[in-house]
């Protein structure tokens, strides 16, 4: 199993993770701004994610923390 | 569960001002993550250029100098050769670089002045909003090409790598792109080989790096990066240049 | 007891910087300075101190600005061409606060002018000639001897203020040659520079050398401190020669060269029974206002002379703020004052009531 977290404060809703995402758990949440005033990125289904990192290695802003 | 990916040491908790979709953000994030691998963050000095990553002293834990426009590898040669036993490098933009700054990094790497240079190519001018860099592609519009760039009236983009690999004091030039996690894997692996031939005390070093400008593209930042792999990648072809330690 | 020796101007600049501890120098080959860079490239190689010379002027500034950004005594050296190109990277030195000495052997101009002596570049070098309001302190020697003592002191007031400091020779000082005696130790004053980037060490938060501030109150902030430091350096740092002043009946006032020229009209005059005063900036900035201000009303009145069309004579006038009169004499494109010239205008303000 692993986890990712996002510091959602720091996204800049680019949505490059969402397109590098192997197992396609991770979308920008249309239901919240940050206080920068974009959506955030997220993961949908924790459990799915194998901890590849896709996403934390493409991110420009270090939002994306991964553990394994 | 341990941690996997994490922000690196070498890079300030702090949020970056650059525009979303970027990719100066994940270049930044390379290098402080080779500083920390190497564990030299407390003798690096790098040195900012002018350009959208003017203030990335604000980005790097390490002492930094802000240079003059196309400077960077001047001060940074005062730097190295004021401080032997230090990692000098500098951090430019194809303008500070290619344009302004063409004789600076010329003759830097003709001296085979020991320091590093992660060269970010956006083919654009970022910071003063759009205008045609040195290698703003034949037929790309910009604020200054606004019909696209024709030879003719605005000239030829230039090959950074191609142009410095023919220098002696140069030991090696490669071009990378961080435009999906295997290249920017092998981004990663190529500013480390620089550094790590600067620490061999071999020569002038030098990483191009092909990266995106959603803001003054006019694309979103998933669009700028297919952009970029259709239009500048098989211009500015990846690869090594020179590479001396191979021999 | 210290050596005694005949050695030319630019020879005498480098000597004294290396006397002085500096042993980083960034340089180009321009006329007449060249041989500071055959000088420095000689004894640095000799003594494993720093001899770079840079693909440009431009090049050369921004290697001193890098080198003074790890705290080492550092030095470029160059001509009014190439002083031109280092405008930008002196403004960026003065807003970094970066220790440096430049050394600037003027030549006859504008444009390439000339390689001959003149005094032509004082506006530039006194009055700023980058962007932005700033000083740099600006000594200007008038023979070998003062030449050698103001760079080694150069280096002390450029430590002690993290300013840009400027030795503003001409043509004459860097090539003649004339005997100059060495002490057997300088005076090195040492200063503590928390602020280079040296590397943290990790011991410390990393140290910024930069002379950008994105926000105006910010900038307006460091504006203010820069001031109020070249208020201290004129409260302390200014330097003159008044000479024969007292009682003149005409006070000359020049620098560098052109001052040892009055010296001899200040004989001449007094064969004639006319008392002539001599006021000699050896700081050009500071300016020595208080000279000019103590003196104001003693003579008929006032000659500036200058290898110029008329530069410095503007602050002379400011400092006698419309107390009496202050007649130029200048001559350009390398050609000097002549004592005759000089005496005729001297007879001439001596005669009025």
């Amino acid at each position: 199993m692993a986890k990712v977290s996002f510091r959602e404060d720091r996204c800049k809703g680019c949505g490059l993770c969402v397109e590098v995402c192997p197992k396609k758990i991770v979308e920008l949440k249309k239901n919240l701004l940050n206080a920068k005033g974009y959506h955030p990125a997220g993961v949908t289904d924790m459990d799915k994610c194998i901890g590849c990192a896709f996403c934390a290695t493409i991110c420009p802003d270090c939002v994306i923390k991964v553990e394994k | 569960m341990s941690i996997v990916f994490d922000r690196p040491h070498a890079l300030v908790d702090k949020p970056l001002h650059y525009c979303p979709g970027c990719t100066h953000g994940i270049i930044h994030r390379l290098v402080a993550e080779v500083i920390d691998e190497l564990g030299i963050e407390g003798k690096t000095v790098g040195v900012s250029p002018v350009g959208c990553t003017y203030n990335n002293y604000e980005y790097f834990n390490c002492d930094m100098v802000q240079a003059a426009h196309g400077r960077a590898p001047a001060v940074a040669t005062g730097i190295r050769r004021s401080l032997p036993d230090n990692v000098v490098f500098t951090y430019q933009g194809d303008g500070d670089l290619a344009a302004i700054g063409t004789a600076e990094i010329v003759h830097a790497a003709t001296r085979g002045e020991r320091i590093t240079t992660i060269f970010v190519n956006n083919a654009i001018y970022g910071m003063t909003s759009g205008q045609m860099a040195p290698t703003t592609l034949v037929g790309q519009v910009s604020t200054t090409t606004p019909f696209g760039r024709k030879p003719e009236l605005h000239g030829y983009p230039v090959k950074v790598c191609e142009l410095l690999s023919t220098l002696e004091g140069a030991v090696y030039i490669e071009r990378v792109a961080v435009n999906n996690v295997q290249n920017i894997k092998k981004a990663k692996a190529a500013i480390k080989k620089a550094f790590e031939l600067q620490l061999a005390g071999k020569g002038f070093t030098l990483v191009e790096v092909l990266s995106t400008c959603p803001t003054n593209w006019g694309m979103n930042p998933v669009k700028s990066i297919k952009w970029l792999e259709e239009n500048m990648m098989p211009h500015y072809k990846l690869g090594v240049y020179k590479d001396i330690s191979a021999e | 007891m210290s050596e005694k020796l005949l050695m030319k101007g630019n020879e005498v600049i480098a000597e004294a910087a290396l006397r002085a501890g500096c042993r980083h120098y960034f340089g180009y080959p321009i006329t007449p300075q060249t041989e500071v860079a055959h000088y420095m490239a000689k004894k640095m190689e000799q003594i494993g101190g720093v001899f770079v010379q840079a693909e440009s002027e431009v090049a050369a500034i921004n290697m001193v600005y890098g080198a003074a950004s790890t705290g080492k005594r550092v030095m470029t050296s160059s001509s009014s061409p190439g002083i031109s190109l280092k405008q930008e990277g002196i403004s960026y030195s003065a807003c970094a606060e970066l220790p440096m000495v430049i050394v600037d052997v003027v030549r006859c101009g504008p444009g390439l002018g000339g390689i001959l002596p003149a005094q032509c570049d004082y506006f530039q070098i006194v009055k700023g000639g980058g962007h932005g309001d700033y000083n740099l302190v600006v000594f200007a020697p008038s023979s070998i001897q003062e030449l050698y003592e103001l760079v080694v002191h150069a280096f002390n007031v450029a430590d002690q203020y993290r300013n840009p400091v400027v030795i503003l020779g001409d043509g004459y000082l860097g090539q003649m040659m004339e005997a100059v005696e060495f002490k057997d130790e300088e005076v090195i004053n040492k200063v503590e520079k928390p602020w280079a980037t040296v590397g943290t060490n990790m011991e410390r938060e990393h140290n910024v050398i930069t002379s950008i501030y994105i926000e105006a109150d910010v900038l307006e902030a460091h504006n203010n401190k820069l001031q109020a430091k070249y208020r201290a350096i004129e409260a302390n740092e200014t330097m003159v020669e008044e000479f024969n002043c007292e009682g003149a009946d005409v006070i000359v006032t020049a620098y560098g060269t052109v001052a040892r020229i009055v010296k001899n009209v200040i004989k001449d005059a007094a064969k004639e029974g006319i008392k002539v005063g001599l006021i000699r900036p050896i700081t050009l900035w500071p300016f020595p206002k208080a000279s000019f201000e103590k003196y104001a009303e003693t003579p008929k009145g006032f000659l500036c002379v200058e290898m110029s069309a008329g530069q410095m004579v503007e602050d002379v006038r400011l400092a006698i703020n419309g107390k009496n009169s202050v007649d130029f004499h200048g001559r350009t494109g390398g050609n000097v004052p002549s004592q005759k010239d000089i005496m005729a205008i001297v007879r001439e303000i001596a005669a009025r009531k």
